[in-house]
């Protein structure tokens, strides 16, 4: 009678839990897949999927939506690993670290007007370009702009894990590595990357998913130059009112990230190898 | 020590501080080809640093570190000819046993066939031969200082630096390592730095022992002159168990402790001089307390299974220890007698210089 009581207490505490997910994660996915088997005119269609391999549009939107989110990975990476590198040398790491955190707590919508006053034609950016003798430039709406803004908004979800995994990385493996003839670059190359490469693939993950679907910036920084699944979603529920084709290209989008993520997160490397020989 | 022998290792009035904090003070110590040396010392004495600053991770405050007459301060740790076998391994996790082995001969460029074929030797060294395929999770501690081992000898270092590398393991693990490092470092001839803060370890297997405290070298000498004639309290107490008696030296090869006063073996000291005289456990001997020298009077036993551990006391109160192999009885009155050579006299606030000065001094004559 009393385990039964327990019994029944845990399940209560999983309750609200349960009713959030469902709610907000499962009973959107199932409407979304439901919706994308029905036209514009409310009937049961197979045509939302056929439309979207065979036109040419979608799929170049799609190839642009992965191409665009890998450029700004690859940005967001190329500039965070050296900073987290450089941060867990640095005295008070928790303090820069809370520094590279904090833009984070500003909503976006207010990020992206700040830049479009930096991009803007008489903004600091060309001030600065005029000030070195520079002739002023179009900024704003260029592809380069959008990239820009993407990489700086995801910077902090890509430092974070590459931060953790490198600060947990034991330093007698650097001493062991030069004591073996190791140069910088070679322990880092051969020892250190390799070690904290599971902080890289989540901030890969963290950083590339969410960017295949950016659809705010595309059109406030990218000045509608850079067209992603995300606009067209966007566009599909808000403008063409194609309910079915926008929730066709969402489940396409959500299918996409099943795959990266399986992809990116795979098992750890070759833990069973030495027991299968 | 030879003079005309080129020490590959010295360290040179190596000093080392973090701020105020000095870590190692004046440090002198050379290491000869070939032999098995121990900085022995409690944790925090400073024996690690003086292995990182041989191995390049920390530089001196001041001081020269010299490699064959040549002074290699200002090396990276990459360019010196040590390897070192790390308290924790440091072996890495993303590559298997065999590959771990061979990194630094890979880094080296030596060819594929020479890489495999030494880093077959060096595991069938440490007896991992099977092994080459593992990956470090898949094996034991013990496994993993041993591949530790083979990592670092692969490289054929002239000076193998070992980082507590026993710590780690149970008591019989540690003991067969014991006995395979010293045979590996025999059969091999390289030069082993070893440190430890484990007397017995120190003891059965170095050549020469350093004792260290606090940053300072107090002692070195091989592991008999060391536990037959610690320089002080600190080395007498740290290196086995000893009896520590206050005293007085009456006259060269005379001291007097406990109201008694006793032939012994050492000289050179004033006379009346206060000093502090050792005996080892096992030097005193039991008999019938009218036959002992010192009659001192059981408090308690512990049978330790090779032997009795007695702990008595003398009419000043000063403690005994008394290792026997037969049992006395609480309570009771016993006798000890002991030769003269195993009184150990050691003068106060004397110097390792001091000591052996006044040593040759007396045993010449």
């Amino acid at each position: 009678m009393q385990r039964k009581q327990r019994l029944s207490r845990q399940t209560a505490y999983f309750i609200p839990y349960v009713l959030w997910i469902g709610l907000f994660v499962i009973a959107p996915v199932i409407l979304l897949v439901y919706q994308s088997f029905f036209d514009i005119n409310g009937h049961f269609t197979l045509g939302n999927y056929q439309t979207y391999f065979s036109s040419n549009t979608y799929l170049m939107m799609t190839l642009n939506s992965v191409w665009y989110a890998f450029l700004i990975t690859l940005a967001t990476l190329v500039i965070s690993y050296p900073t987290a590198y450089v941060l867990n040398a640095t005295k008070h790491p928790q303090l820069w670290l809370l520094l590279i955190i904090m833009p984070t707590w500003i909503n976006l919508l207010l990020k992206a007007y700040a830049f479009i006053g930096i991009f803007s034609q008489a903004g600091i950016a060309n001030q600065f370009l005029q000030f070195i003798g520079l002739a002023p430039q179009q900024i704003l709406f260029t592809k380069f702009s959008f990239i820009f803004v993407a990489a700086y908004i995801q910077i902090p979800f890509m430092v974070l894990p590459i931060y953790n995994s490198i600060s947990e990385l034991n330093p007698s493996y650097v001493n062991a590595s030069k004591d073996l003839g190791a140069t910088s670059w070679q322990t880092f190359s051969k020892v250190i990357f390799p070690l904290t490469l599971p902080g890289v693939k989540a901030g890969v993950q963290a950083v590339f998913i969410p960017s295949l679907s950016l659809f705010m910036l595309t059109r406030l920084i990218g000045g509608n130059k850079v067209i992603t699944l995300g606009t067209a979603i966007e566009e599909h529920f808000l403008t063409t009112m194609n309910w079915g084709m926008g929730s066709t290209i969402g489940v396409i989008l959500i299918i996409a990230m099943v795959i990266i993520m399986s992809l990116t997160g795979g098992s750890k490397r070759r833990t069973k190898r030495g027991l299968t020989k | 020590m030879a003079a005309n022998i080129q020490p590959i290792v010295r360290l040179k009035n190596v000093c080392k501080s973090y701020g105020d904090h000095q870590i190692l003070k004046n440090i002198n110590l050379e290491l000869e080809a070939g032999k098995f040396y121990t900085l022995l010392g409690p944790s925090g004495c400073g024996k690690t640093t003086i292995l990182r600053t041989i191995a390049g991770f920390t530089d001196v405050t001041a001081g020269d570190v010299e490699f064959d007459g040549q002074v290699v301060n200002d090396l990276p740790a990459n360019q010196r000819q040590v390897n070192t076998v790390f308290q924790d391994y440091a072996l890495f996790p993303h590559l298997n046993v065999a590959e771990n082995v061979a990194f630094g001969l890979k880094l080296n460029k030596v060819p594929k066939a020479e890489i495999d074929k030494r880093v077959a030797e060096a595991l069938a060294m440490v007896q991992l031969a099977d092994f080459g395929d593992r990956e470090i999770s898949e094996i034991s501690g013990g496994q993993q200082q041993r591949v530790a081992i083979a990592r670092a000898l692969v490289m054929r270092p002239k000076v193998l630096l070992l980082d507590e590398p026993l710590s780690a393991l149970d008591a019989k693990l540690r003991k067969d390592m014991q006995y395979e490092l010293r045979e590996l470092q025999q059969s091999l001839g390289i030069t082993f730095l070893f440190v430890t803060h484990d007397q017995e370890e120190a003891l059965a297997m170095s050549d020469e022992i350093f004792v260290m405290r606090e940053g300072e070298i107090l002692q070195g000498g091989s592991p008999v002159d060391i536990y037959d004639e610690p320089i002080n309290h600190f080395v007498a107490n740290f290196i086995g168990e000893s009896n520590i008696i206050p005293g007085k030296m009456i006259q060269d090869f005379e001291v007097e402790f406990v109201g008694k006063s006793f032939e012994c073996a050492d000289a050179g000291m004033r006379p009346n001089e206060a000093i502090e005289v050792v005996l080892r456990p096992e030097d005193l001997d039991i008999v019938a307390a009218a036959q002992g020298k010192l009659v001192v009077t059981v408090d308690s036993q512990l049978f330790r299974g090779n032997y009795f551990e007695i702990v008595a006391y003398d009419t000043d109160g000063n403690e005994w220890l008394v290792h026997s192999t037969n049992p006395a009885d609480e309570g009771e009155p016993i006798g000890l007698t002991f030769d003269p050579q195993d009184i150990h006299v050691m003068r106060l606030n004397e110097t390792e210089a001091a000591f052996d000065a006044r040593l040759e001094k007396y045993e010449d004559d």
